[in-house]
């Protein structure tokens, strides 16, 4: 797979005997034992990513609260320092550019965390966005020097606690610590994941990431921890109803279809995209994105065709598992608005069938997040 | 990687087993290995007739689809009910558990198809 960018953990993913494929422009593992295990294992354990290929970026100067506020579509004025926010950007016409989170490091000092295959483009994009707006601010691309990796389930707290100096009950949901030291590196830890399950995305220069995943799997065998790869990422976020660019939000599906409104502030002031979201709005959205649960028997795997009783085209499936965690065949789809609504039936072609599906929620499971009881 | 001697193999991975005058189709050892685990496999109706290289079903793991071939032109005469419960079973033994039965239409679509010496090269130059 010439060409491809690889992270510093590649050569631990190599001797895990992982298989690697390429996403994004990456070359990343997909599994390394198996997905349904490897899923398993952040559903009922401990399981550790490598998502060192997740883009950072830093803004900062006196603009800087503003110049993100004009940016995304949440209203970053909500953020104390140490809290994190989910937002979109958007261009004019509503379409997603990336979904990101918000780190707010400081007054005017934040960290955006941003997809690794949108990395060029959203720079591109932050770097016009500033230059038409002329505000205050400097923009630094951390992705080459930062690491990541992904701590995520049930048993991530207990393992994490043992090695860092901070106490990791007192860390709720969506916040985040600086310069914590585990295993000698100092790192940022966040509370946040892409799993619907409890767990910590932990920060840290390029050099010292090896050290700390090694040792996290060593120390977290006691409980079963095992090393997954972007195979059981899909499926745990997608049973978690958190969104993957590319498939429920595009440059061509905005927030508001896809489902994600609460990311989307209206009522603040002036942003990318406000004019064509308030548009949608209150003319009413004329596709969104439904849950499905097959009735006959059959994977609905993305891109596949809806189609209503008639045969007629109504829309595309955005993401599709035979879902690890509940053992039913569920799927993600875009559909005009007049079909939507739990319960009614649509239907999905796989090859040269037609299969029957029901509307079902999205809320295929509950997430099991560590909030404050104040935090929504 | 277990190849089993006596059967024919198509370059798509599927084997063919040849016994009274009916034949049992399923994918290698090595398909469902490179697969992972499969949780679903879509299987065609008895009395589907398909040409050789025909997709007559699919073999899914968590992750994808893959379309399965007629390694011959056939007719299907029984399909292998098993897995419509117990995708797995292939997981465990790719060449014990059959996905279809069939009657050869055309048995000189036999002589194209590999041996097990031919289709272990045949793996070795696709890694």
């Amino acid at each position: 797979m010439d060409g491809l960018k690889k992270t510093p953990l590649y050569a631990s993913h190599i001797r895990l005997r992982a298989k690697m494929v390429e996403f994004g422009g990456w070359e990343m593992p997909i599994q390394y034992s198996n997905i349904t295990e490897e899923h398993q294992a952040v559903r009922n354990g401990v399981g550790l990513f490598d998502v060192s290929h997740m883009g950072e970026v830093i803004i900062k100067g006196e603009d800087a609260e503003k110049f993100i506020n004009y940016l995304i579509t949440n209203d970053v004025k909500l953020l104390g320092d140490n809290e994190i926010q989910y937002a979109m950007m958007c261009y004019e016409n509503g379409g997603v550019v990336d979904d990101l989170l918000v780190y707010r490091k400081g007054v005017n000092h934040y960290l955006l965390i941003i997809n690794a295959g949108n990395i060029e483009k959203d720079l591109a994009w932050i770097y016009q966005v500033a230059k038409e707006t002329k505000m205050n601010i400097s923009i630094s691309d951390e992705s080459p020097i930062t690491a990541e990796v992904a701590l995520q389930g049930p048993s991530a707290e207990i393992l994490l606690q043992e090695h860092v100096n901070i106490k990791l009950s007192e860390l709720p949901f969506f916040t985040f610590a600086e310069k914590v030291s585990l295993f000698g590196a100092e790192c940022l830890i966040s509370r946040t994941g892409y799993t619907g399950e409890d767990g910590f995305e932990i920060y840290a220069d390029i050099g010292n990431i090896e050290t700390i995943w090694n040792k996290l799997l060593d120390y977290g065998s006691q409980y079963g921890i095992l090393p997954c790869g972007l195979g059981s990422r899909d499926t745990l976020r997608f049973e978690a109803n958190l969104p993957l660019y590319g498939h429920e939000i595009t440059e061509s599906i905005s927030p508001l279809e896809a489902g994600y409104g609460f990311c989307v502030k209206l009522d603040k002031d002036d942003f990318k995209g406000k004019a064509a979201l308030k548009s949608q709005k209150e003319n009413g959205l004329k596709r969104r994105i439904v849950g499905f649960e097959l009735v006959d028997k059959g994977i609905a795997r993305a891109d596949y065709i809806v189609t209503d009783e008639n045969d007629q085209e109504i829309g595309h499936v955005t993401t599709g598992y035979k879902s690890p965690t509940l053992d039913k065949s569920l799927g993600l789809a875009l559909i005009s608005s007049e079909y939507a609504g739990i319960g009614k039936a649509i239907y999905i072609q796989i090859r040269n069938k037609t299969l029957k599906a029901t509307i079902v929620s999205r809320k295929f499971l509950n997430k099991n997040y560590k909030k404050q009881e104040d935090q929504k | 990687m277990k190849i089993l001697e006596g059967l024919y193999y198509a370059k798509s991975h599927e084997w063919l087993r040849i016994e009274d005058g009916e034949a049992f189709v399923g994918i290698s050892d090595f398909a469902q290995h490179e697969l992972g685990d499969i949780v679903f496999v879509d299987l065609p109706s008895v009395g589907d007739e398909f040409d050789a290289q025909d997709s007559f079903g699919a073999v899914e793991s968590v992750k994808a689809a893959s379309d399965i071939y007629m390694p011959v032109s056939g007719v299907i005469l029984a399909v292998n009910e098993m897995l419509e419960e117990s995708p797995e079973l292939i997981n465990e033994d790719a060449y014990e558990n059959w996905i279809i039965k069939i009657k050869i239409t055309d048995e000189t679509d036999i002589e194209v198809l590999m041996n097990s010496v031919q289709y272990e090269e045949h793996i070795q130059e696709e890694e």
